[in-house]
């Protein structure tokens, strides 16, 4: 609508104007905004287009020139040194030990987290019972609470869990269970912590839904699992993508937890990445930091681009609480 | 709480002391409903009467706070909605989106774990009685509204059950299809003689359908009976301005010595259908728009004086808005006989036709 | 299951036409409500551990644990507001409480401003909508620690943006926050926002397309400019959005962490500590629980007066439960 017929006369008989209105693209007010936007553009473009260029440098250019000249001697070493042997205290196998680790957080805690999530949120939308409002009341609550509060005791439930586990299986001649400071540790807090906003997302689509299909399908004799997975579940294709990209990148993205209820050998990427960049020791590598940066950040960034208007309502259905 | 109860059962639905809370809320109070088999009962109401509750409660959608369902002779207070013997179309047709139209309809025999081919039996029969056989194959999404719909009914047709469930079944399609869909549910309904319970706010589709309609307001059946009584003789108030449309004129005055005065007018009452007119300081008359004639010659007693306002050309027939004293009255008249505005002429009134109802109770008298 | 009492009578329906008949029949009782959609509330198990054992249970063990003095392990020897009494007498939580304070207020104000301007141009019906939205939202896919990092990376007065200034002739340029006791809360400031402007951005968009066009139309014929439509109408009525945003950002700003872990590690010295910083450092480096669970109880009240007054204003006078 700005500037597609721009500068095109008005073709007609007669005096008067007719047609649409003339708009210049190069109008005073077209220049502002535009200029704004791409300044803008620029801004935020700018941290992403540093990491790249600074990971293919070599470091003697890094010292020579300056962090926004491109580079011009390309190298990939830093990515490969950043992958495979840049080290965290005593290990140099490089990022790829992180990004493992959190391939293997990820792929459990997604699924677990999403599964429990739109089950709870289908059970909320259709099968409500009393007092079931009220809990999810506080679920919503406790999505408000800083991680802060409740790390510590967690720490104390998991060991417990664990405790509790092993009791069994001790019993049943399979050794002692740890829970804190595992994988499954990990993985049951993101689904602690996943709760509130995913289990929010599938019980609004779940409302969404007619709710005249869920009444044929209890008239139709399907109980609470077969409405569920005949009749809901292919309809939630749409909200379980949603779920994905919020979870993926949430789960990947997160610091505090692994830090907390991991140990050093299953650090995700992220707590790895830290250790590597910040660490005192050594000769500061600056483009091997870049490339490990930007190799973290990857992930996300491809869920991102690939995902595109998905993302945005990710979160924006992420956002609007309560 | 005593532990025995009387129950009809000849009834195809019985439905005793239903009481129904939201809350704080009493959606149903206290209802009794009894359908004999093979009837077509519809409840009609506006829109948040309870009539679509009272259905919801009736399929088991819903858990009602106290009393008692039996459908057939069985206590079906808190069976599973599959277990009560009953077919329910909806609305927005509910059609499962991601299942064909074969699929929609043996969904429910597949969950009672019917042999395959006796479905295959069923949906073909249904098909064939609702005509959509060239539709099995498709998806919901790619038929028209009435297709859905027939669709839906035949859904609720292969379940080989006695009673019939419509929650506003043609309150989505257009006129035009609607009228079509009407005529079909009846020719069904006289094919199968199954009870059916319907739900409608569209007083037409209740006076066509209906073996006896069932008028709500706020929970409470107002009044049951046959849509000819309902519309000559309704028992209150709500149901004489419900049915009827344009609806029933209502004329506020007293009933004193058989005759009814209202400012300018005087009516004898002589001829009234109804309970004995004793003299009532507050009553109310209601006359019908085709109830009343219009003539050049006053008579005392039978005629209302008046003066047109508006005409209003229906097609048909055509609507004469009158003024008489401070009461202003509609009137049909053949499109033949328009009158222009500030014509002075007189009502006539079939006293036969009226109903009047005491102002205090509403009741009609 | 109902205990359904099915007609002993049956036999009268072989007479057609008669009078109805009565039969006397036991009428069912209503079934346990315990075990009443039974399903439904097993499936509700995992959200109502949650909710008593994480959110409720551990919020109160946290908050009862803060009025101890543990240290290595938790005990309950109670002394009363002793830790409490420590915490606001210490130099480091003053310190995070200011830059919480500072940083907060910018946080705040810049990312509504920046957010709603944004929207606002966007709104403008450009042409490369998308791609403006994508450059400006993607930092939000990334994590806290890869944005630390990377803004670590372009502050660095060796190499960043100093260095690229004074090479351009202004030799006594100085931009170095995050060396500066006094300007590094504005150098997480800068990293922050530019992580988070784009979801408040995509929040008010949302919220200005959700306005109904005529209001525009309307404007357009009483002749009131753009800007001040804006200003005086749009963001009156994308209320619900501005409080929505408002309640994030500030859930958010109280739980900052990875950030500053990231590009400070809260240096130079103590000074860009943040208070999650600094219940984090007491409960797993120093060994200092109960002073750590005191900083963790503030932080909740924090958060809670916050989301008091918002609860207030969303559901005010309504009661929200089911």
């Amino acid at each position: 609508m700005a500037d597609a017929t721009a500068n095109t006369p008005a073709v007609g008989i007669g005096p008067g104007p007719r047609g649409a209105k003339p708009r210049n693209a190069f109008a005073p007010r077209n220049i502002m905004l535009y200029g704004t936007l791409i300044i803008v553009a620029i801004y935020y473009a700018l941290p992403l287009y540093v990491m790249i260029v600074t990971s293919l440098k070599g470091m003697p250019e890094i010292r020579m020139g300056n962090i926004f000249a491109p580079p011009l001697e390309v190298t990939f070493e830093p990515w490969v040194k950043a992958w495979s042997t840049a080290c965290t205290g005593i290990n140099c196998d490089g990022l790829s030990r992180g990004f493992w680790n959190s391939v293997w957080i990820l792929v459990p805690s997604v699924v677990v987290s999403i599964t429990i999530a739109s089950v709870t949120g289908y059970a909320l939308a259709n099968w409500k019972f009393k007092g079931s409002e009220f809990f999810f009341a506080v679920l919503l609550i406790g999505a408000f609470i800083p991680y802060q509060v409740m790390l510590y005791p967690i720490v104390l439930v998991l060991k417990n869990l664990g405790d509790g586990i092993s009791f069994f299986t001790v019993a049943l001649g399979l050794g002692k269970v740890q829970v804190y400071g595992t994988l499954w540790g990990l993985v049951i807090v993101h689904t602690i912590f996943g709760m509130p906003i995913l289990t929010l997302l599938f019980r609004n689509y779940f409302a969404s839904l007619p709710e005249e299909l869920f009444k044929a399908g209890r008239v139709d004799g399907a109980g609470f699992w077969g409405i569920f997975f005949r009749i809901m579940l292919p309809m939630s294709l749409p909200i379980f993508v949603v779920a994905m990209i919020l979870q993926v990148t949430g789960i990947w993205n997160d610091f505090l937890f692994g830090v907390i209820y991991t140990k050093p050998e299953i650090y995700p990427m992220t707590v790895q990445l830290n250790n590597i960049v910040n660490s005192v020791q050594g000769i500061k590598e600056y483009n091997v930091n870049m490339a490990a940066t930007l190799l973290t950040g990857l992930v996300p960034l491809i869920v991102y681009f690939v995902s595109g208007k998905l993302f945005v309502r990710g979160i924006a259905a992420g956002a609007v609480k309560g | 709480m005593n532990t025995m109860t009387a129950v009809n059962t000849e009834s195809s639905i019985s439905i005793r002391d239903l009481t129904l809370n939201f809350g704080a809320v009493q959606v149903l109070k206290r209802m009794d409903l009894e359908v004999a088999p093979g009837e077509f009962i519809v409840l009609l109401g506006p829109s948040g009467c309870g009539k679509s509750t009272l259905l919801n409660c009736i399929a088991g959608l819903l858990d009602i706070t106290d009393g008692q369902i039996w459908i057939k002779g069985k206590n079906v207070t808190w069976a599973e909605p599959s277990e009560r013997g009953i077919g329910m179309v909806f609305q927005s047709y509910a059609l499962y989106p991601q299942m064909t139209v074969r699929g929609n309809m043996s969904f429910g025999l597949k969950n009672q774990k019917m042999p395959q081919a006796e479905i295959d039996a069923r949906v073909a029969r249904a098909a064939e009685i609702l005509q959509i056989q060239p539709l099995l194959d498709r998806k919901p999404g790619a038929l028209s509204g009435g297709q859905r719909q027939r669709v839906a009914i035949g859904r609720a047709l292969v379940r080989d059950v006695d009673v019939f469930l419509f929650d506003e079944p043609l309150s989505n399609l257009d006129a035009k299809l609607r009228s079509e869909l009407r005529v079909e549910i009846k020719r069904l309904h006289n094919k199968l003689n199954n009870t059916m319970v319907y739900v409608t706010h569209d007083q037409i589709e209740a006076l066509t359908l209906a073996d006896r309609i069932a008028v709500m307001r706020g929970g409470v059946i107002q009044q049951l009976d046959e849509p000819q009584t309902i519309y000559n003789r309704p028992a209150n108030l709500f149901v004489a301005g419900f049915i009827g449309s344009p609806s029933m004129n209502f004329i506020h005055g007293a009933v004193k010595g058989g005759k009814f005065y209202a400012e300018g007018i005087v009516v004898d009452l002589a001829g009234y259908e109804g309970g004995a007119l004793i003299d009532r300081p507050k009553a109310i008359l209601g006359l019908r728009p085709e109830h009343l004639t219009v003539t050049n010659t006053a008579v005392a007693g039978k005629t209302i004086a008046a003066t047109v306002e508006i005409d209003e050309n229906l097609g048909a027939d055509s609507l004469l808005w009158l003024k008489a004293g401070d009461n202003q009255i509609s009137v049909r008249i053949p499109v033949e006989d328009r009158l222009n505005a500030g014509t002075s002429v007189h009502l006539e009134v079939d006293m036969s036709k009226a109903s009047i109802f005491d102002a205090e109770t509403e009741a009609r008298v | 299951m109902a205990d359904t009492g099915i007609s002993s009578s049956s036999g009268a329906r072989g007479a057609p036409g008669s009078v109805a008949t009565q039969a006397t029949l036991p009428i069912a009782r209503k079934p346990s409500r315990l075990f009443r959609n039974l399903a439904s509330k097993i499936a509700l198990v995992p959200m109502i551990l949650t909710v008593l054992v994480i959110f409720v249970g551990c919020t109160i063990w946290t908050v009862v644990h803060s009025f101890t003095s543990s240290k290595l392990l938790p005990k309950l020897d109670f002394v009363g507001l002793a830790q409490y009494e420590r915490l606001w007498g210490n130099d480091r939580w003053m310190v995070s409480i200011k830059n919480l304070a500072v940083y907060g207020t910018c946080s705040m104000i810049f990312s509504l401003v920046i957010g709603f301007t944004l929207a606002a141009l966007l709104d403008r019906k450009i042409r490369f909508e998308n791609t403006f939205r994508t450059i400006i939202l993607y930092p939000f896919a990334l994590s806290f620690i890869v944005t630390g990092l990377v803004w670590q990376w372009i502050l660095n007065p060796d190499f960043g943006i100093e260095k690229v200034v004074r090479d351009l002739g202004f030799e006594s340029f100085v931009f170095d926050p995050l060396h500066s006791d006094q300007f590094v809360i504005y150098g997480i400031l800068i990293a922050g926002l530019w992580q988070g402007t784009g979801l408040v951005m995509c929040l008010m968009l949302a919220g200005i397309r959700g306005i109904d066009e005529d209001i525009w139309k309307a404007s357009r014929i009483e002749g009131i400019p753009v800007w001040k439509t804006y200003v005086q109408i749009i963001i009156p009525m994308i209320r619900p959005v501005i409080v929505t945003s408002v309640v994030l950002i500030a859930s958010g700003i109280v739980k900052v962490y990875d950030l500053v872990v990231a590009q400070t590690s809260g240096g130079p010295g103590t000074s860009s500590q943040m208070p999650a910083l600094y219940v984090m450092d007491r409960m797993f480096k120093d060994q200092n629980l109960a002073q750590g669970f005191a900083a963790s109880t503030m932080m909740l009240v924090a958060v809670a007066i916050i989301l008091i007054p918002w609860a207030y204003l969303e559901f005010g006078g309504k009661k929200s439960r089911g």
